[in-house]
């Protein structure tokens, strides 16, 4: 059992230290642009979509990068054009404490019921 | 011609069953008699050969290409391939009711013939519920959606259908999801009649779980091809993308899961009574739901049908009619459950399935909440706003670190009350695991200290389970395989999502494109005509830093009928990693796009599903042992 | 009494629900940005398509007029159906007209000048669609009216019509 687990440990560090992803940019890009949602397409991100629309705002956000600006910085720039719709990771703001809170209202809802149902 | 009538009819009289087979049921609920009189079995039968003859009628109408028949007509082509046509069949709004029906009523019949031993009443009961889901499908296909619309003049020519939604994975994607999203409302229906029976018992508890497996087994198998087919069809390497549609297969299946663990502990201590209840009403509840949500157009959506008002307004009131239903009877039939059993110790097994539940519901929530919040929020204040991705990760991602280990630590325990036992070795296992992840996620820099704990914890599971496979505990052996299952599911969708890579760049033919591990060549294109499109398959050569090489042919399809373009993706795959290219035309240019992506442990995350359901169906056969 | 509580608020919950999908079939499920928000025009430089040298926007929009933005290309049908009504505006003293070639040929886009009339003082040209995101625009044409003080004051997705010249002819007097 030892090994086996010493194997896999080499195994998997010898072929997939290589296996690092591109540059940090790129990275970073695509992380914008899967988080952007184009408005053309039906429930498309920009990351997915072939569209002129997504292909104009990609050159954007590839410049914007280049310019220094943040993620953050990225996704304001965005929402001022094009409204909240168009940012797929709802900010936490007046319109969405309910979204972000809710769940986790309800899980500590649940905790507590079995919580009384274990003490009793 | 004459299939639309037969199939039309067919509807008709499949009706007027129901409204028949609701009285005959009734009258013999009056009876005296054990079983059931023979007349009802027949008549459930007839109804299911309606429905069959009308399904296959629609399908013969297809294989023809008669468009006399509006739906063909919408959604067919003759040059589609027969394969195709067959699978056109259902993957239009229409046609996918009448699979609706198909599953109701096959359900029912098999439920009957499968539950002598049933109480008498309780049958009739479960047929008449479901009678009433039956009926509201009738009507709504008849009102609104009625496949056998006439068209005149005969078109000469069909309007097709995506080219995207031509693909294997998805032909059989609704049969296979259906047989277990549909296959949710036996479960609905029963649980009603055991309500009102006061059945609710380890009996029943025994009776039922076959149902919720078949159910459960049929709706693991029917997302993961959907997940499938999204990542070899629709290009960019996702296989789930937080879509709606997505949202609305996955919501039953945690209340499926969740509900399996709770029969369990019903049919050993008799308690959970109404919390079964609830599950098995919120399961057929959410399908119903997210029927509502998907064909009335309300959501924004890659997936939805087409959208019409009218056809929502029908769902919505047939959604909270059954609703009203179940609460109603909910609220003056259940008994609650006095004995003393209701109270659990803190460490036992029923207190692991209570949490399992706890976290079952929390992640329903955030999927629930995700999905409707927006069309609440616009009716509300007329703010837009999106819920995607990140929502969904940032919320449930976390959560799994506990859950995992809960899920380790759960199955040892004993009923009612336990202690842990080999503690040593779960603390040795605990730590390897810890030193494993941390030595693997050192390497990968990435998040070091979150993907860590949350790697370990899933090797945690990982190796517990793989370790009572070994010691041979076979009392249990399907719940070790299903949650391994799971625990390699995590692994591999962590990994994969770490390790994956991909280049984005245009290239054009004979050029060479070098990157920090290898080479991508551009060989050639060449041209083909196929049935229904053109497709232009280049050839690429791509070396890594190794010197191994792959050759991978991408292709762009033109169809003609509707006009569209797509990208095929190549992809080779092994045991290890995925390769993944897709090409896209770049407008008025000689330049090519392509996506390459290298993606490892991707297949894996296939087989952990497929592990996933193997412990669900050995399940199902233990018992008839 | 605990059960008649609950079975209350669960009717009242499921009313809700029942009263907001009703309402939600009946909105569209298409997304268009807002239109009525005030906001200063990008700063920005593009090329110009007479002179093709680049520009600054505040050498574009140096004198203190209105102006408008139109978003147009020689493929856009509906371009062709609302020029017109644009060589209307451009007669008028108190407004200027700057138009964005968007994602265009050049040559088509001249043609499309010499045939059917230049409105506008001064075109610029957006040939991979990236000056169009800055004033918020995703498809064309688009219409942006700009008040003396260089703010967006309007904004009007798809062609224009009489009645939105009507309406720009009062703001401007």
């Amino acid at each position: 059992m030892k090994i086996l687990k010493i194997l896999i440990v080499l195994f998997l560090v010898t072929n997939f230290s290589e296996l690092s992803s591109d540059e940090t940019n790129d990275v970073l890009k695509n992380k914008i642009l899967k988080n952007i949602r184009c408005l053309i397409c039906q429930g498309q991100s920009v990351y997915d979509s072939e569209s002129e629309f997504a292909s104009s705002i990609k050159l954007i956000v590839d410049r914007k990068i280049n310019e220094g600006l943040k993620e953050k910085q990225i996704y304001q720039f965005l929402r001022e054009k094009y409204g909240d719709w168009v940012i797929y990771d709802p900010k936490l703001n007046i319109n969405t404490y309910i979204l972000w809170l809710l769940p986790l209202l309800l899980f500590f809802f649940g905790g507590a019921i079995i919580f009384r149902k274990l003490s009793n | 011609m004459l299939a639309n009538q037969i199939g039309y009819y067919s509807l008709i009289l499949g009706l007027l069953l129901s409204v028949l087979l609701c009285g005959v049921s009734i009258k013999d609920l009056t009876r005296s008699s054990k079983q059931i009189n023979q007349n009802v079995l027949s008549l459930s039968f007839l109804q299911l050969v309606f429905v069959t003859v009308s399904f296959l009628s629609l399908i013969l109408s297809f294989i023809n290409s008669d468009f006399s028949n509006e739906t063909v007509f919408n959604n067919s082509h003759t040059t589609k391939p027969l394969f195709y046509k067959i699978s056109g069949t259902w993957g239009n709004h229409e046609g996918s009711l009448l699979l609706w029906l198909l599953v109701l009523t096959l359900f029912i019949f098999l439920f009957l013939i499968k539950s002598r031993e049933q109480p008498k009443k309780y049958r009739i009961l479960t047929l008449l519920f479901q009678q009433v889901i039956i009926i509201g499908f009738f009507l709504f296909v008849l009102m609104t959606s009625n496949p056998f619309n006439y068209l005149f003049p005969i078109p000469t020519e069909g309007l097709g259908l995506n080219p995207i939604l031509q693909d294997p994975a998805l032909a059989i994607h609704p049969p296979i999801l259906y047989l277990g999203y549909v296959g949710t409302s036996i479960i609905f229906s029963s649980s009603l009649a055991a309500v009102t029976q006061n059945y609710i018992s380890k009996e029943w508890g025994q009776h039922i779980k076959k149902w919720v497996l078949v159910s459960w087994i049929f709706l693991t198998i029917g997302i993961m091809l959907g997940s499938i087919w999204a990542y070899y069809e629709l290009g960019w390497g996702g296989f789930w993308f937080w879509d709606p549609v997505e949202n609305i297969s996955l919501m039953p299946w945690l209340t499926l899961t969740a509900l399996l663990h709770c029969i369990v502990v019903l049919e050993r201590r008799a308690t959970l009574t109404s919390w079964v209840v609830i599950l098995s009403i919120t399961t057929f509840t959410l399908s119903m739901c997210g029927t509502f949500l998907v064909r009335s157009g309300i959501l924004n959506s890659v997936h939805t049908f087409a959208n019409d008002p009218a056809r929502g307004i029908f769902i919505l009131i047939f959604l909270f009619v059954l609703i009203v239903l179940s609460v109603g009877i909910f609220f003056i039939f259940h008994k609650e459950n006095n004995k003393n059993s209701n109270n659990f110790f803190w460490l036992s097994r029923e207190t692991s399935i209570l949490i399992n539940n706890w976290f079952m519901m929390y992640f329903l929530s955030v999927v629930l909440i995700g999905t409707v919040y927006p069309i609440f929020l616009d009716v509300i204040s007329s703010e837009k706003i999106s819920v995607g991705p990140p929502f969904y990760q940032k919320l449930i991602v976390p959560f799994l670190i506990p859950f995992l280990l809960f899920m380790s630590l759960g199955p040892r325990l004993k009923w009612i009350k336990s202690k842990i036992e080999n503690k040593n070795s779960l603390i040795i296992t605990f730590l390897i695991s810890v030193l494993l992840a941390f030595f693997i996620i050192k390497n990968l820099n990435t998040n070091l200290l979150f993907y860590t704990v949350l790697v370990s914890a899933a090797f945690f599971l990982f190796f517990t389970t793989l370790k009572e496979l070994f010691i041979k505990k076979f009392n249990n052996v399907s719940q070790t395989i299903s949650h391994f299952g799971f625990s390699l599911l995590i692994l591999s969708i962590l990994f994969n999502s770490i390790l994956s890579s991909e280049i984005i760049t245009n290239i054009k033919v004979g050029e060479k494109y070098n990157y920090s591990n290898g080479e991508i060549f551009f060989k050639g294109i060449e041209e083909r005509k196929e049935s229904n499109f053109n497709s232009i398959i280049a050839s690429f050569k791509i070396k890594d830093k190794n010197g191994k090489t792959i050759k991978l042919k991408p292709e762009i399809r033109i169809y003609n009928q509707p006009v569209t373009i797509t990208s095929e993706a190549d992809i080779k795959t092994t045991l290890l990693e995925d390769k993944f290219l897709v090409m896209n035309l770049v407008k008025g240019n000689e330049y090519f796009n392509i996506r390459y992506q290298v993606k490892p442990f991707m297949v894996w995350i296939w087989i952990s599903v497929l592990l996933l359901s193997l412990g669900g169906l050995m399940s199902l056969f233990k018992r008839k042992i | 009494m605990k059960n008649k509580f609950s079975l209350f608020i669960i009717v009242i919950f499921l009313s809700f629900c029942f009263v907001v999908f009703y309402k939600g079939l009946n909105n569209s499920n298409t997304y268009t940005p807002k239109v009525d928000e005030k906001k200063k025009i990008p700063t920005f430089k593009a090329k110009d398509f007479d002179s093709d040298n680049y520009i600054n926007s505040d050498k574009i929009f140096d004198e203190k007029i209105f102006y408008i933005v139109n978003i147009w290309a020689s493929w856009c049908v509906p371009c062709r159906a609302e020029h017109p009504l644009l060589m209307q505006l451009s007669n008028n003293q108190s407004i200027k007209l700057i138009g964005l070639n968007y994602r265009d040929n050049f040559n088509n886009a001249k043609k499309f000048i010499n045939e059917f009339g230049n409105p506008y003082s001064r075109i610029l040209i957006d040939k991979d669609g990236t000056l169009g995101i800055e004033f918020g625009a995703y498809g064309v044409p688009e219409t942006f009216l700009i008040d003396k003080n260089k703010n967006i004051i309007k904004k009007f997705v798809g062609p224009i019509n009489q009645k939105i010249v009507n309406d720009i002819k009062s703001i401007i007097k």
